[in-house]
């Protein structure tokens, strides 16, 4: 599973070397974008790249400037500053949202509508030529498993519906680019896994996703990238696979342990956390977890338990995010 | 052209809300209570037969003074249909989000409110022409009795409506559906009353009332639009006297009014595309 998951990544790597090398411009690019609405800034400083085929997550707690960043790309609200790009074309320009697909937070539709009626409706939006449409629609009730309610009008729909037939109209014209503003947000499990592996075909066919969610164990199994936003600010981007991969937390249990010996730990890590007989810390990697031992045990201190623990997206969140950031 | 794709939509919306097959019912009853009410009218008239001549001409003027209460009506309701339809539809769907998976496709703004336009001015003139034409049947049917300048009166009643849909989306792509709501009647009610100012201050010569009245019709001049239908359409006896109707008036708005009545609905829709090409969503 690992191995598949480092020949993906390494997929994309080179997926996005290549892109960059033939000058494909990036699906998605902004430089210094911001936002500020009377006194308040809801976006201060956006500035990333997101490659043709990417999978990117957008995590930031609430009140951070997510979907305000999102509106903006599609155009929905104007920046006060700064300059965006999707695949080249300004953020304003019309034509290029044919190759957008966009599933809002707050999916409220045409609800006097049935399903397929909605979704014949976006693809007009589209523009799609007409006889492609009704196959395009089978297709697509059938991928979000709504064709038995395909004659239902929405607002006989249950919420898990509703986000279905929305994620069906944001891949009705066949994105290059699609953009979920918390896509599982109404789901239950069963839903879930059905987006999951959605956007894992989508990422096999080459389609570039942002997926914007606070679900953090989705984008854990989901994404390449994550960036992470706080006030309004890109505070840090990585490939997933690095992040958490990288980080270890190492839990120990262990008795005589003085304070000296304690502070003699931050040789190894910045992060250590004592509490009685509880230890914890966390390392780049498990290399010096030898020596870590060696070096307890030498200053006399009795080590019944040491547990190394790959760091969740959770713990990461919290720490480059901090507790704070909820509003 | 997506202007086309949110005309049917918007017509589509109409038809499966109640509210559209509601009015057409009362409609239709209000057609039907004219019907009895003018045929018993005339029942009673022609019970004495009248010959040619000055009293065909009373005749003529009490028809033409049943019609023109029922158009008065056929305006005042489709006003009250044009404002109740469509204001909610630009501020309702901003409010609830339903316009982010719209804005969000390859379409233009401008053609979202012209679209929009286009589908309510297609359902509302349906139903001008329903009631409107309602009422010239009837009358006709019942005593053969055709008033003068029906395609110019009707016209100016047209203009009228795509006034208030103009404002009413207008305020749609600024304000709240209430606050909406509260623009395009506020507005009316100043014409309203700013017509009647006018009307009293012609008839006694006040000059200050008709001036009052004069800035209330460039305010919002839908009262004086509805003057000036009723002035295409009445019996040329009232015309010819000059005298005092109560549902035209005895200033006639110029047809220069009638010209900035066309620029005036004409600006607030321009000003609604340009508020809603400029509204963060």
């Amino acid at each position: 599973m690992q191995a598949l998951a480092c020949m993906s990544t390494n997929f994309h790597m080179f997926y996005a070397a290549f892109t960059s090398m033939s000058q494909i411009p990036p699906a998605i690019e902004t430089k210094r974008l911001c936002k500020v609405f009377g006194s308040k800034t809801a976006v201060s400083d956006l500035s990333l790249t997101v490659e043709c085929g990417e999978v990117f997550g957008f995590l930031g707690p609430n009140g951070a400037g997510k979907t305000t960043s999102v509106k903006m790309l599609l155009g929905l609200i104007s920046p006060t500053s700064g300059d965006g790009k999707l695949f080249g074309y300004p953020l304003s320009d019309t034509d290029v949202r044919k190759q957008v697909g966009f599933l809002p937070e707050h999916f409220r539709f045409h609800d006097w509508l049935t399903g397929r009626e909605f979704l014949a409706l976006h693809a007009e939006l589209y523009k799609m030529p007409r006889q492609a449409i009704q196959k395009r629609i089978d297709e697509l009730l059938e991928l979000v498993n709504l064709t038995p309610h395909q004659d239902k009008r929405l607002k006989t729909y249950s919420k898990g519906m509703l986000q279905r037939v929305g994620l069906a109209q944001a891949l009705l014209n066949k994105p290059k680019l699609v953009i979920l503003d918390e896509p599982t947000s109404g789901l239950d499990p069963v839903g879930r896994r059905m987006v999951r592996d959605i956007i894992r075909d989508l990422r096999s066919q080459g389609t570039t996703v942002f997926l914007n969610s606070h679900l953090l164990s989705e984008v854990e199994i989901t994404c390449d990238r994550v960036a992470f936003i706080k006030f309004g600010e890109v505070i840090r981007i990585s490939a997933l696979q690095s992040l958490v991969e990288g980080e270890l937390s190492v839990q120990f249990r262990a008795r005589n342990l003085n304070s000296e010996t304690i502070s003699g730990l931050s040789h190894w890590s910045q992060n250590v956390r004592a509490d009685g007989e509880h230890l914890s810390l966390t390392l780049d990697g498990e290399a010096d977890l030898p020596e870590i031992n060696r070096y307890l045990v030498e200053r006399g201190v009795d080590v019944y338990a040491m547990e190394p623990q790959k760091v969740s997206l959770e713990d990461l969140f919290i720490e480059i995010v901090g507790t704070d950031g909820g509003l | 052209m997506g202007s086309w794709v949110i005309a049917r939509l918007t017509f589509h919306e109409a038809s499966r809300r109640w509210v559209m097959w509601a009015a057409l019912l009362l409609g239709l009853i209000f057609l039907i209570v004219f019907a009895v009410g003018f045929s018993e009218i005339h029942k009673q008239i022609e019970r004495n037969p009248v010959a040619a001549g000055p009293s065909r001409l009373m005749v003529n003027e009490i028809f033409n003074m049943m019609f023109m209460a029922g158009l008065y009506v056929v305006n005042f309701l489709t006003i009250i249909m044009t404002v109740l339809t469509s204001v909610d539809t630009l501020a309702g769907e901003i409010n609830t989000g339903t316009i982010h998976t719209m804005v969000s496709k390859p379409i233009r703004r401008w053609e979202i409110v012209m679209g929009k336009w286009l589908g309510f001015v297609g359902m509302l003139s349906l139903y001008l022409l329903f009631m409107g034409g309602g009422v010239i049947i009837i009358i006709y049917l019942i005593s053969g009795y055709i008033a003068p300048n029906i395609p110019a009166g009707l016209a100016m009643m047209w203009v009228n409506m795509t006034l208030l849909l103009g404002i009413s989306l207008m305020g749609g792509a600024w304000l709240s559906t209430l606050a909406n709501g509260v623009l395009v009647f506020g507005l009316y009610g100043i014409a309203f009353i700013g017509g009647w100012i006018e009307q009293f201050g012609s008839f006694l010569g006040i000059e200050s009332a008709m001036n009052i009245g004069i800035v209330c019709s460039l305010i919002m001049p839908s009262e004086a639009i509805w003057k000036r239908a009723a002035y295409e359409m009445q019996s040329p006896v009232v015309s010819a006297l000059g005298g005092f109707s109560f549902f035209s008036g005895s200033t006639v708005p110029s047809p220069l009014m009638v010209g900035y009545s066309l620029f005036y609905a004409f600006s607030v829709m321009a000003m609604a595309i340009y508020l809603f090409q400029r509204r963060d969503l």
